[in-house]
């Protein structure tokens, strides 16, 4: 792990007095700061939007690389920045400040935690409908990784729900885009290129979203598989029966696994639903109010650090191509768990597998992922295997991309080296 | 621009499209001097009509080469003047590529030409049990490619979103000509997601060559009602009656008594005699779960006022129902010589103040005002009503429609909801957002397109020349400096 003093020195006292001005918490930064592996020299925590813009502003005027973190619970995904020498702490922005329940809307800073924000839209029985994918994690942070749970099957993921977005840029301008009303077509959508950005655009500060209203009900219809082929055809069955699956899962490892349907809503239709469903999946099946045995979360642990961590896949896929994306992990110690309604799922290898296996398992499955319109990423893994990998894999249209954010960060300061291309 | 660099264009296009695709003739490309918003016209130098992706894309290349503007044209329908011709440019229709390529079933999804008509993608899915969920009231006549453009909404977005939502993935040629494929068929392709961008950028970004788009499976049951009251207000309070009791329908969609007058006058369609207001209700789903909230929809109607609720029986008397409503602009034209369709949002829970708010407009002007409204989500499509033989009184109307605008800004709404800012709202622009607020979203306009050839003009009010990398460069851009690029 790098130590501190040596990062300390690359900011100099101008640099320093700067940000202690333009922010009246920052401190230097400890070994508990580093963005995988990568020390930043301070930690500025702004306590509003104005001081987020103040020390972004004087971070370009002493060119400095800026990392912003919400609760850290993603912040190792992607790649390790090529250098950090602020870490931009939005603990501090963490209010709800908007919340219409007549107009089904919410709006949050970005440091706020999803949870804190689902206590307060339940208050009016609504949610918005993202899934809490790993506990803590903040508004900011998961429109930043473009985090998503078993719900999208039915309501898509954050650029799904995001209707107006607040952000500072490289040059410390607020600048919002979208607003509070849902139906809005006027201008650019800016949120949607900030989601799953990674912090390489510019700093969300403020996000609003559309809501839904809290099911009164709700059951998971659990079939067994026991081939890839079988889980497709449960998958399939789920999705084209008229029974509005909300989400539909499937968990798999070693050969076997499940599928787990979702149904929310009142509870006469659910059960209704449930009703429909049951013979669409052969009869067989597990009717519950809670998900199946670790269902709906993702197949790693989410605390482990350092060489620790799991190879942590995102696999998508069109979805005729889930038996092939199964079949295609045969052999291999991974544990599979995601949204097969949707064609997004998580695979984990554990820590103690050996590089050349974890890389042999990304080309495979990248081969796989390719032939169904999909693709593979290395969401994140120890550094022995980012480094041996491919993490992003090819993307499309790479050159426009550069050309965005050349736009948005002219000099590569945010978040460096994290992203696509090296972005 | 010059003719010299339209004849480099034209003859671009005569080598590589058929000669039925390339019309320089005067007479001919008056024909395309306007979109579904009449009152602005402009005659293009030069259309072209390209049969694939291939054509399109070496028009648009030759049209970088010679820094010659161009506009994208789908059906023409838009109605915020977003596909009105450049005089000194090229407009390019995609009426010719009308190919719905794959439906595929299993992969939810269709890959279509950006040509091909909204309603043959639901047509050509719906064997299948599946059916394209944005529905613009066009849908008869409006593209696809013209859907990405705007981002098209519908009656039905209340429930299922827009445009945005129900594309995974696109072809697409980029102002310097290239052609790239933006998102995957499966969600969340690694990078940036540019198609988010593309998707309602009203054809400033660039133009789709193919689209793939997502298809939802059929309702099991769709139950539609109609349901007449004394006032809006009585409408408005059951609307917000239903959202309350945590109900999604697929759409709640409101007209005052002058538009139902029109309705009945243009299409006969049966709405409530002496309505104040009426609702269109429709709920789908499972069986189950329509018949739960049906019966708490009809309950709250009747309590907040309605004396009078018919419910479709069969697909003829649900036809009749949306008939109403569906054609409403249209049938306007029965009962005012010239009106203007305006398009607001306004946050839902804001629509008695700010129908009270129009009442007053309409009274104090005497300008008439018809409304029609996407009632769920707050969408307002007031109808101004105008003579235009009569002095003044075209000028009266437009006072009244951007009146009504400004209401949308002041409580929290936006200046357009599906129909776009175009030309028609480049304007109000800087009311709804910030000079910070546009500069930011130039950004992306200058990473597609630094020459800013691609439907110049549109949607931005005072759009700012690109620098190549702001901080980096003084002094005149190169391309300004070389007479190839005009401020815009």
């Amino acid at each position: 792990m790098t130590t501190q003093a040596g990062h300390a020195a690359s900011v100099d006292t101008g640099a320093r007095e700067a940000l202690g001005s333009a922010c009246a918490e920052v401190r230097d930064a400890t070994e508990a700061d580093a963005v995988d592996g990568v020390a930043p020299a301070l930690v500025a925590r702004p306590g509003s939007v104005d001081e987020v813009a103040e020390v972004v502003r004087a971070a370009a005027a002493h060119r400095l690389r800026v990392v912003p973190r919400g609760a850290g619970t993603k912040l190792t995904w992607g790649h390790a920045p090529s250098g950090v020498d602020v870490l931009l702490d939005l603990g501090g922005l963490d209010r709800v400040t908007d919340h219409a329940a007549g107009d089904l809307i919410v709006a949050a800073q970005a440091g706020t935690p999803l949870a804190r924000l689902q206590e307060t839209t339940a208050t009016e029985g609504q949610r918005l409908t993202l899934d809490e994918t790993v506990p803590g994690s903040t508004i900011g942070g998961i429109l930043a990784t473009n985090a998503s749970g078993a719900r999208r099957t039915a309501v898509g993921s954050a650029r799904d729900l995001l209707i107006g977005i607040t952000m500072v840029r490289h040059d410390g301008i607020v600048a919002k885009a979208g607003g509070r009303v849902v139906k809005n077509v006027a201008g650019y959508d800016l949120g949607k290129l900030l989601i799953g950005s990674m912090g390489t655009l510019g700093v969300v500060v403020d996000a609003t979203f559309r809501l839904h209203p809290l099911p009164a009900a709700s059951r998971w219809v659990t079939a067994r598989a026991d081939s890839p082929a079988r889980a497709m055809e449960l998958a399939q069955a789920a999705v084209h029966g008229q029974v509005v699956p909300a989400a539909v899962e499937v968990g798999w490892e070693a050969g076997a696994g499940t599928v787990s349907v979702l149904l929310e809503g009142r509870e006469s239709g659910v059960q209704g639903r449930v009703d429909d469903l049951s013979p669409l999946l052969g009869g067989d099946v597990e009717v519950g109010e809670e998900p199946p045995a670790q269902g709906a979360t993702y197949p790693w642990d989410t605390a482990a650090t350092g060489d620790d961590r799991a190879t942590a896949l995102k696999v998508t896929f069109a979805l005729s191509g889930l038996a092939d994306v199964l079949a295609t992990l045969e052999g291999s110690p991974a544990v599979l768990r995601g949204s097969a309604g949707s064609g997004v799922v998580y695979a984990a290898l554990p820590s103690s597998t050996p590089v050349a296996e974890a890389s042999a398992l990304v080309d495979r499955l990248r081969a796989t992922t390719t032939r169904h319109g999909g693709a593979t990423v290395v969401v994140d893994a120890p550094a022995a295997v980012k480094d041996a990998v491919d993490v992003w894999g090819p993307v499309p249209a790479l050159a426009l991309m550069r050309r965005v954010k050349d736009q948005f960060d002219p000099d590569h300061r945010l978040s460096p080296g994290r992203y696509v291309g090296g972005m | 621009m010059g003719a010299e660099q339209i004849e480099a264009v034209a003859a671009v296009a005569r080598r590589t499209l058929p000669a039925e695709g390339v019309i320089d003739d005067r007479t001919r490309l008056r024909t395309y001097e306007c979109d579904g918003l009449a009152h602005y016209r402009v005659t293009p130098a030069l259309v072209v009509i390209p049969e694939d992706a291939e054509q399109l894309g070496a028009v648009v290349a030759a049209c970088a080469e010679h820094g010659v503007p161009y506009v994208a044209r789908g059906s023409g329908t838009g109605l915020s003047g977003g596909a009105l011709p450049h005089a000194e440019g090229v407009l390019v229709v995609t009426s010719r590529m009308r190919e719905i390529l794959e439906v595929r079933r299993e992969d939810q999804r269709a890959l279509v030409e950006p040509g091909v008509i909204n309603l043959d993608v639901t047509k050509a899915a719906s064997g299948d049990g599946y059916y394209y969920a944005p529905d613009p009231s066009s849908q008869q006549i409006c593209s696809i490619g013209g859907n990405v453009a705007e981002n098209s909404g519908g009656a039905h977005c209340l429930k299922y979103g827009f445009t945005a939502n129900h594309v995974a993935a696109a072809d697409f040629v980029a102002p310097d000509g290239e052609t790239v494929r933006l998102g995957t068929t499966a969600p969340d392709a690694p990078g940036y997601d540019l198609l988010g961008a593309v998707i309602g950028s009203e054809g400033t970004l660039g133009i789709v060559t193919t689209v793939e788009v997502k298809l939802t499976r059929l309702p099991q049951d769709v139950r539609t009602l109609l349901v007449g009251f004394e006032s809006t207000d009585q409408a408005g309070a059951a609307t917000s009656a239903i959202i309350a009791a945590g109900i999604v329908p697929a759409a709640i969609e409101m007209m005052d008594a002058l538009a139902i007058e029109a309705a009945e006058a243009a299409v006969s369609c049966g709405y409530p005699d002496g309505a104040g207001a009426v609702l269109v209700i429709e709920l789908d789903g499972s069986t189950a779960d329509v018949d739960a909230e049906f019966d708490d929809v009809e309950r709250m109607c009747r309590d907040n006022g309605a004396f009078e609720i018919r419910v479709a029986t069969d697909p003829t008397e649900r036809a009749l129902i949306w008939k109403g409503r569906k054609s409403a602009f249209a049938a306007v034209g029965r009962i005012s010589p010239d009106y203007i369709v305006q398009d607001g949002v306004i946050p839902r829970t804001a629509l008695p103040e700010v129908l009270t708010a129009i009442d007053e407009l309409s009274r104090s002007s005497g300008v008439r005002v018809a409304n029609v409204f996407h009632a769920g989500d707050g969408n307002l499509h007031p109808l101004v009503l105008f003579d235009d033989a009569v002095e003044g009184a075209g000028e009266a109307a437009e006072k009244v429609s951007g009146a009504i605008l400004d209401l949308c800004i002041e409580h929290g709404g936006s200046i357009t909801g599906e129909h776009g800012v175009g030309m028609d709202k480049a304007k109000y622009m800087p009311r709804m957002y910030s000079d910070e607020d546009l500069d930011t979203m130039q950004l992306v306009r200058c990473a597609f397109d630094p020459a800013g050839i691609s439907n110049p003009g549109k949607l931005f009010p005072t759009p700012r020349l690109c620098g190549e990398v702001p901080g980096r460069h003084k002094g005149p851009h190169p391309l300004q400096a070389a007479g190839l690029a005009e401020v815009f």
